[in-house]
């Protein structure tokens, strides 16, 4: 047992600056431009101070073993624990969050609306996403997974566009149906299993043929949230219809809780109907790959262009899960950092402009490196990093999860390979309309490059993106210990499966 | 019957003792000073059920009691329900003098009838024979008629009462019509003597009207297909009766349901499995659905709650213990949701009228942030996302199902309660998303904020903490009543 609470810090401090905002809005007396500025600079420092913590819990952790650290354990009811901590693949997502939400806050300053309802909300949804990769036991992971919906919800309603409604319930919905179904496996397991422990639950041996409704209950979940072919129309609205900040955190992390939630439960509690279902996977993967790849060719709309292309990047990371190896898994999970980083500037690049014009038609831009040279080259650099050139974070996640999806199965590695190249084509097409050529549109004439608040937002995601490109394996030693350690225990448990 | 055990009966039926002598007392109190004695009839009325309430919550017996030669049982379980029933009457009764206050409406009848209500639910829930049962349905049932017209110049609200006696009267027949059929294939109307002929192989007869026993409990509960009263009651009564009757007569029906099925019934366990899982899984189709196209907010409750009495019967078909410790917390979860959504709707007032169709709560959000968050807590919880209280009553109904192997059920109910989330979502919507209507809403007196704001923390803050102690109460109180 730890001293500080690391977790428990990490994981409340947002909720309680949501707290403190809402006390500050009271005492205030009702919002008026001197009281938004306060909250937005309170809401900042709160984030980043929820960011050096998590630095903090960062020092004390050590990347060497795949147990789980910094745990924290208490009784509560209903046979559920307050049990928290973490391993290297869930303290990388967690500094990821931290990390984008202060980002995110800081794009929030043209927020003019309701100011303090949001950054409440904003907060709240830190708490949350940062408790599902925490959780150690499955119902508080449950908790944070599922309640992330609520912040989210209003997030996308109240400050979305003009189609916002529908996108807020269709991904509400969705989503929703995916966790109930959920939630009968899991009360289901803690039955058979007698815990809610997630450490014993790996540990359990689950009957095959249970393992495969288990299995595919969950899969309902984690398909929605990843979002997965053909269960990933939810994604393009939500994205399009969201203000910028909530599209940067839906893409950034609220979908590497699929991922995340394929490693951590799907693999090493089901090995055997992973392994069973692992071609449907892959299958599903390529077609996403694919698919989204050309729907994302046709797109008029910059945003959902850009959230197509999630899908397809999201396509990688189920491959490289399922292939089950360790080289696979441990792409999958670059390849969610990366794509956490790259995917959240690239809707902040969509931001910058639609806060300029307050369009995201593909048709109404043009020769936007004329008069914004800056946003044209970090537009550049990450739509470089989304289709995955080497030197960007984009490059190492793709080839490892191929790799890993080579040595499982040729094939799909094969079909993964012509979605790489088809990534190309629409995200250059994407930066010859918008950002080359000769400025078509008078509008534009006026267009003004990045300000000083911008330059902060992208500045350390170059960095990110560089570092993680030119030297990936700071990321790879940080979550080779837990990626193994999944690997090993899926092919242990298919082998003695398969052996009699 | 000797004077110490008289003593003994008299002083386990305190809470009972309490409620009646109010009642008979305000009666008089009333007759003499007239509509002059409301507030003060209406603030003892309130001290009463509080005081009732605590006396329950002290009693809590480690094994049942049988008193009055076994017509009453006073147990664990039926003490936890009293409870939870005589604070959430108090909170409605708060709710509805304040509200009747604001309108001239100053009979002094109102805390008495609710109070004659209460007390027949006290004794529905403790009841040990048939006769008792359905005394206890009948007196809780009366006043409730008289409750639901209130208004009596108000057409809706007159309907409201005609149809909800004229269909509760066909329900109190198709119980007596059980009632006959068990004592007649059982010989007795005392629980252990219908205990005694259940065990073993039971007769047709005794199916048969633990069938119809079933039903017209079935119908106080409002479970589909018996619920056709609900909406029509819930939207003509006037709001804070509604509060009322989505509250306590739902814990008093469900409560009976339980004890009917655990003690008197419990030989018959595969029979009655089968009935229970056919209630609850229409009941969950029938609120989750048909709650999808009401624009009346009161309505739309009334549909809730019968999806959500669909989750309690799912519970109670998986048997004690774990069905009725479910059951337990189902319902003390429930509770402070439904009623803090009431509470709300009476705060909030347009020109003076309290808030009745989901258009009139349009863009709260942007007016009054403290209300829309309230009200967000509240029908998240009642929707059952983590990590509000209903959530942990869908968990242990999930639970409890499963742990019965009723997995089809319990997968019908996770797709139901995704389709009620829906219309739960859909008056958020409205709170948070649309543009604020012309007359703005106002918020008035202090009364239903505070139980809206006692309820929303009770769905959440609070919870987080009481959680294990309500597990504890609720499992100590099924054990200790249920032995067998």
């Amino acid at each position: 047992m730890n001293a500080i609470p690391w977790l428990s810090i990490i994981i409340f401090l947002p909720a309680a600056g949501a707290l403190l905002l809402l006390a500050a809005r009271a005492m205030a007396g009702g919002a008026n431009p001197g009281v938004d500025r306060g909250v937005k600079v309170m809401a900042l420092l709160i984030s980043l101070l929820t960011f050096a913590v998590s630095l903090g819990a960062l020092a004390h952790f050590d990347p060497s073993t795949a147990a789980f650290q910094l745990v924290e354990r208490l009784p509560w009811a209903l046979g559920v624990e307050y049990h928290v901590g973490v391993d290297g693949l869930a303290l990388s997502l967690v500094l990821l969050t931290t990390a984008i939400v202060p980002i995110c806050i800081l794009a929030s300053w043209t927020i003019d609306k309701q100011v303090s309802s949001y950054m409440i909300l904003f907060l709240l949804l830190e708490t949350l996403m940062i408790g599902v990769f925490c959780a150690l036991d499955i119902i508080v992971f449950y908790l944070f997974f599922e309640g992330a919906l609520i912040p989210m919800f209003i997030l996308i309603g109240v400050w979305g566009g003009k189609n916002r409604i529908y996108a807020a319930f269709k991904f509400f919905l969705y989503t929703l149906l995916g966790s109930l179904l959920m939630l009968v496996a899991i009360v289901s397991m803690i039955i058979m299993a007698g815990t809610s422990s997630i450490p014993d639950l790996m540990n359990y041996p689950f009957a095959e043929g249970i393992q495969m409704w288990l299995w595919l209950a969950f899969f309902a979940s984690f398909a929605v949230k990843m979002p997965m072919f053909p269960v990933h129309t939810w994604l393009p609205d939500a994205h399009v219809e969201a203000p910028t900040a909530g599209s940067v955190v839906l893409a950034s992390i609220l979908l590497k809780m699929g991922g995340y939630g394929f490693l951590r439960f799907s693999l090493p509690m089901f090995p055997d109907a992973s392994h069973y279902f692992a071609p449907m996977v892959f299958v599903l993967s390529v077609i996403a790959i694919v698919y989204a790849s050309l729907v994302a060719f046709r797109q008029t709309d910059i945003k959902k262009l850009i959230a197509y292309s999630s899908v397809a990047h999201m396509g990688f990371v189920t491959m490289g899960i399922f292939a089950g190896n360790a080289i696979g898994i441990q792409g999958a999970i670059f390849q969610m950092l990366s794509h956490g980083v790259i995917s959240g500037a690239l809707f902040l690049c969509v931001g910058v402009i639609y806060d300029r014009m307050h369009t995201r038609e593909i048709a109404f831009y043009g020769g936007l490196v004329n008069r914004m040279p800056v946003y044209a080259a970090v537009f550049i650099l990450f739509t470089m990093g989304n289709v995955g050139l080497p030197g960007t974070s984009g490059f190492p996640g793709e080839i490892t999860t191929m790799t890993g999806a080579f040595l499982a199965n040729p094939l799909v590695a094969a079909g993964a390979a012509l979605g790489v190249i088809l990534s190309a084509a629409y995200a250059l097409t994407l930066a010859r309309k918008v950002v080359f050529g000769t400025i078509e549109n008078p509008k534009l004439e006026t267009i003004t490059d990045l300000d000083s608040r911008e330059w902060v937002l992208f500045a350390p995601l170059i960095v990110a993106t560089l570092v993680l490109g030119l030297a990936p394996w700071i990321a790879f030693d940080f979550t080779q210990a837990s990626a193994n350690s999944i690997a090993n225990a899926f092919q242990a448990a298919v082998s003695a499966g398969a052996a009699p | 019957m000797t004077f110490p055990e008289l003593y003994n009966d008299l002083y386990a039926i305190q809470p009972e003792l309490l409620l009646g002598s109010f009642a008979m007392a305000g009666t008089l109190i009333g007759a003499v000073f007239g509509a002059r004695s409301t507030g003060f009839l209406s603030g003892l009325a309130v001290l009463a059920l509080l005081a009732a309430g605590v006396l329950c919550a002290m009693q809590r017996p480690a094994t049942p009691v049988e008193i009055f030669s076994g017509a009453l049982t006073i147990d664990a379980f039926g003490t936890f329900a009293k409870t939870v029933i005589a604070f959430a009457a108090a909170a409605t009764l708060i709710l509805g003098s304040s509200h009747f206050a604001r309108i001239h409406d100053r009979r002094f009848e109102f805390p008495i009838v609710t109070v004659l209500s209460v007390l027949g639910m006290f004794i529905m829930v403790s009841a040990n024979d048939l006769i008792t049962l359905y005394v206890g349905v009948e007196l809780q049932s009366l006043a409730a008629y008289v409750l639901a017209a209130w208004r009596r110049d108000d057409a809706l609200s007159s309907e409201a009462g005609l149809k909800y006696f004229v269909l509760g009267a066909l329900s109190s027949g198709l119980l007596l019509f059980g009632c006959s059929y068990v004592y007649g294939f059982s010989g007795g109307v005392s629980f252990d003597a219908i205990a005694a002929a259940a065990s073993g192989a039971p007769s047709v007869g005794l199916i048969f009207g633990l069938v119809f026993v079933l039903a017209g409990i079935a119908f106080k509960m409002s479970a589909a297909p018996f619920h056709m009263w609900t909406p029509d009651v819930y939207e003509g009564a006037p709001t804070p009766v509604t509060a009322l009757f989505a509250a306590a007569p739902k814990v008093a029906a469900v409560i009976l349901m339980a004890r009917v099925l655990f003690d008197p019934f419990a030989g018959m366990q595969a029979q009655w499995t089968q009935v229970m899982a056919v209630l609850a899984g229409a009941s969950m189709v029938v609120g989750a659905f048909a709650g999808l196209v009401q624009t009346n907010l009161k309505r739309l409750m009334a549909y809730s709650s019968i999806a959500n009495m669909g989750f309690i019967l799912m519970a109670l078909a998986a048997g004690a213990p774990e069905g009725g410790k479910a059951a337990l917390i189902y319902i003390a979860v429930y509770l402070p949701a439904t009623i803090g959504v009431f509470a709300v709707m009476l705060a909030l007032r347009q020109r003076g009228v309290a808030v009745e169709t989901i258009d009139d709560l349009a863009g709260v959000g942007q007016r009054n942030v403290g209300f829309a968050a309230l009200l967000t807590v509240l029908f998240f919880s009642l929707a059952g996302i983590p990590p509000l209280a209903g959530f942990w009553g869908k968990f242990a109904a999930f639970q409890a199902a499963l742990g019965s192997n009723l997995v089809i059920l319990a997968v019908l109910s996770a797709v139901s309660a995704v389709v009620s989330a829906a219309y739960y979502l859909r008056v958020l919507a409205k709170v948070w998303f649309s543009p604020p209507a012309a007359s703005e809403l106002v918020p008035v007196g202090f009364a239903p904020a505070g139980i809206a704001l006692v309820g929303a923390a009770l769905s959440f803050p609070i919870l987080i903490v009481l959680l294990g102690l309500l597990e504890h109460s609720a499992e100590t109180a099924v054990i200790a009543s249920f032995p067998g």
